[in-house]
């Protein structure tokens, strides 16, 4: 029970963090279907930097390491959402058309650029020192706590980012100007505008740090939850993830801090297939328990949009491009 | 000496005025201009990537999505028939129609501006219905387990369109998210299907493999001509007659009619009398019903075997094909040609190239772009950017 939630949360943990991104576009409306591709690209590229990094020095300094894999991992996600930014707010594209286009070019994208830099396709490939920089667990609080320091203290520093992020979010979304403005662009751009908000350098904005954080995501997918192993052809389950973050985004009700139980229950569901059998004494087919976080989004769409309360229905201009002379 | 001062207001250096409707010349030349952009961007990645130079990299590709030299070793070149069966062209054209039947399908529910991204869902289940059928029910006499197969996979197909639809007609749910999530229930039940059937094997294999029970090709004798025992000629007709029925459907008849009103706006829908509740309904179990016959005609002719891969994406390029085409089903039959032929010569860099580290992948990098392009430059069809000299003469 407790190797179950523990996996559970190290499930739940990047997949908000990813969620945490994507929400931050939708805040601000756009609903950006190409996160399940900017979170492969940011895997790929934060991979790529860390392996290559290890491989050309001798022993590699944990500082710089560190700094290069998230620089470069947020980069690279940061430029798909400009991308994605520019085509949906600046050409007024559909934004559906745009984000599947956008997965489309960076699952293709990651796998290609792993190919090339990395030059083997087939098995893992390692890179320990991220890994242990990743995975590094604080001294005392992990292991003198019992229980405590199982269920808490048992992961690598990306989870407390991901938790104080969530607050951070939270706390810029409701209590800060620019947070108020972010939301006005995503309910009404033309009310926004009239007040004086730009509305397309708040999308730009929301976009491109929403991807970048999507893209952080990717990385620490792979060297936390998937152990550091790294393979060409994990990243169509990387991408599964993503559109399970898109999910997430709405089973939360598009607010930050119910995304930090949110993801706790599709990470129980995630592994309900390994451990529900056991505990109820049943057999369960796995393809089928695993099925169980799309079910219960579907739910909870439905019973959101059952309750009829505005403010849970998510952003009004959710999805729409906005052109000033069309109000 | 009165000096008439001149206020200066700030002007930005460009503004963006909607156009009227273009004229159609102009607006297929942006489009070519576009693609011939994305062609160039494309070359440019090859060249930055492997080194190979432009000619050469137009001519792989041409040649991976029209060749007609042979991709495999036929039974012997007898005629320009087995030749042509043998080669990339028909590869191109297998895969064209599979995507262009499910783009028609989706052309009613996107013109009544109903995000259906639940393609790659309605069509694994409906071919999962079919192989169902298939797999339990292989000793019924051949037409009539083909139409069982056929009206169960409508059926499937159909109600998992219906769904979402529902649910949006009743409680107003937000359908993208819906369709989106019904596609991996889709899949895990597939999934689950087929581990199920595939028991201790490794892999599940062709249903049916010795009888034929249920493959479309059961339906002819020995004696009829070989292309007319082709499936995969068959699967293209069948899906060309429903390009042109859905031409048609949209176009000539009332409910085409009211499905472009739904489109446009809800009230005026209800103020002309039109149920909008009961035409999305409609239009999305005839969507759901059409995919869920691709699903069918895939079990039948093509893979006669179900994963959860089958669709292969195809659920989601056909969205951005039925976007691009203006939901017009005759635009569609070169748009997914154009999008296949794409990734297919890609493909084929890739096998070329691969001792440089060019990998399949690069064939949805490359389809991408080209994606980018083509639905960047609707923003120049649709939208005039005037420039600051250019908007005074204007004026004056």
């Amino acid at each position: 029970m407790i190797i179950w939630i523990q996996k559970a949360i190290s499930f739940a943990a990047f997949i908000m963090l990813a969620a945490l991104g994507e929400l931050l576009s939708e805040r601000s409306g756009s609903l950006n279907l190409g996160t399940p591709g900017t979170l492969c690209v940011g895997a790929s590229v934060g991979f790529i930097t860390a392996f290559n990094y290890c491989k050309s020095v001798e022993t590699p300094n944990m500082f710089e390491l560190l700094v290069l894999i998230l620089l470069s991992s947020f980069a690279a996600g940061a430029i798909m959402g400009i991308i994605f930014a520019f085509f949906t707010v600046s050409l007024r594209i559909n934004q559906n058309v745009v984000g599947l286009v956008m997965t489309i070019l960076g699952t293709g994208l990651a796998e290609f650029l792993s190919v090339y830099f990395i030059e083997s396709t087939t098995g893992n490939v390692r890179c320990d020192p991220a890994y242990y920089l990743f995975t590094a667990k604080i001294p005392f609080l992990s292991d003198k706590l019992g229980i405590v320091s199982d269920l808490l203290f048992n992961y690598g520093f990306m989870f407390y980012v991901t938790i104080v992020l969530a607050v951070v979010m939270m706390l810029f979304l409701n209590r800060t100007r620019a947070g108020l403005n972010l939301r006005s662009v995503g309910e009404n751009p033309g009310t926004a505008d009239a007040a004086g908000i730009s509305v397309s350098k708040y999308r730009y904005l929301a976009a491109g740090i929403g991807s970048g954080i999507s893209g952080l995501a990717g990385i620490y997918c792979v060297l936390e939850f998937k152990s550091g192993a790294w393979a060409t052809s994990d990243i169509i389950t990387i991408e599964a993830f993503g559109w399970l973050a898109v999910a997430l985004v709405i089973f939360a009700m598009w607010k930050p801090l119910n995304l930090l139980w949110g993801s706790f229950v599709f990470g129980i569901c995630y592994w309900a297939y390994l451990y529900l059998p056991n505990l109820l004494g049943v057999k369960m087919s796995d393809d089928l328990t695993r099925m169980l976080p799309y079910i219960i989004t579907i739910v909870v769409l439905i019973v959101v949009s059952l309750r009829k309360k505005k403010e849970n229905l998510g952003p009004e201009a959710l999805g729409l491009s906005y052109f000033r002379e069309e109000r | 000496m009165s000096k008439t001062k001149e206020v200066k207001a700030k002007e930005p250096l460009f503004h963006i005025v909607a156009r009227d409707v273009m004229h159609p010349g102009a607006s297929f030349g942006i489009r070519v201009a576009a693609f011939v952009v994305a062609l160039l961007l494309s070359a440019l990645f090859v060249w930055v990537t492997v080194k190979v130079d432009l000619i050469t990299f137009l001519k792989t590709m041409f040649r991976g999505a029209f060749g007609m030299d042979k991709v495999f070793e036929a039974e012997g070149f007898e005629n320009a028939w087995t030749a042509l069966l043998s080669s990339y062209m028909w590869a191109t054209l297998k895969a064209a129609a599979k995507l262009l039947i499910i783009a028609v399908a989706l052309g009613p529910a996107f013109k009544m501006r109903f995000w259906n991204v639940g393609a790659e869902g309605q069509v694994i289940i409906g071919a999962m219905a079919a192989a169902f059928v298939m797999y339990h029910y292989s000793t019924m006499p051949g037409p009539l387990l083909l139409l069982v197969m056929l009206v169960v996979s409508i059926l499937a197909g159909g109600i998992w369109g219906l769904i979402p639809a529902f649910f949006k007609t009743k409680l107003n749910t937000n359908e993208t998210l819906f369709t989106l999530m019904m596609n991996y229930i889709a899949m895990k039940i597939a999934d689950y299907f087929y581990n199920l059937w595939r028991g201790a094997k490794s892999a599940l294999g062709m249903i049916n493999q010795t009888s034929r029970a249920g493959w479309l090709r059961s339906l002819w004798s020995g004696k009829d001509a070989a292309w007319f025992r082709n499936e995969d000629l068959w699967f293209m007709i069948i899906v060309l007659v429903f390009t042109v029925l859905m031409f048609f459907y949209l176009k000539s008849t009332k409910q085409g009619y009211e499905i472009a009103v739904v489109g446009e706006s809800h009230n005026t829908a209800r103020y002309a009398g039109i149920s909008v509740t009961k035409v999305m309904l409609r239009t999305m179990a005839i969507s759901g019903a059409i995919c869920g016959i691709c699903g069918f005609l895939l079990v039948s002719s093509q893979s006669h075997t179900i994963n959860s891969a089958m669709a292969g994406g195809f659920g989601f390029t056909a969205i951005i094909v039925a976007w691009l085409s203006k939901f017009n089903s005759f635009t569609m039959i070169g748009t997914s040609v154009l999008i296949v032929a794409l990734q297919n010569g890609s493909m084929l860099m890739a096998n070329t190239y691969s001792d440089r580290g060019f990998s399949p992948s690069a064939a949805d990098v490359i389809v991408a772009i080209m994606l980018l392009m083509v639905i960047g430059c609707e923003f120049f069809i649709k939208y005039r950017v005037m420039f600051k000299h250019s908007a005074k003469e204007a004026k004056a």
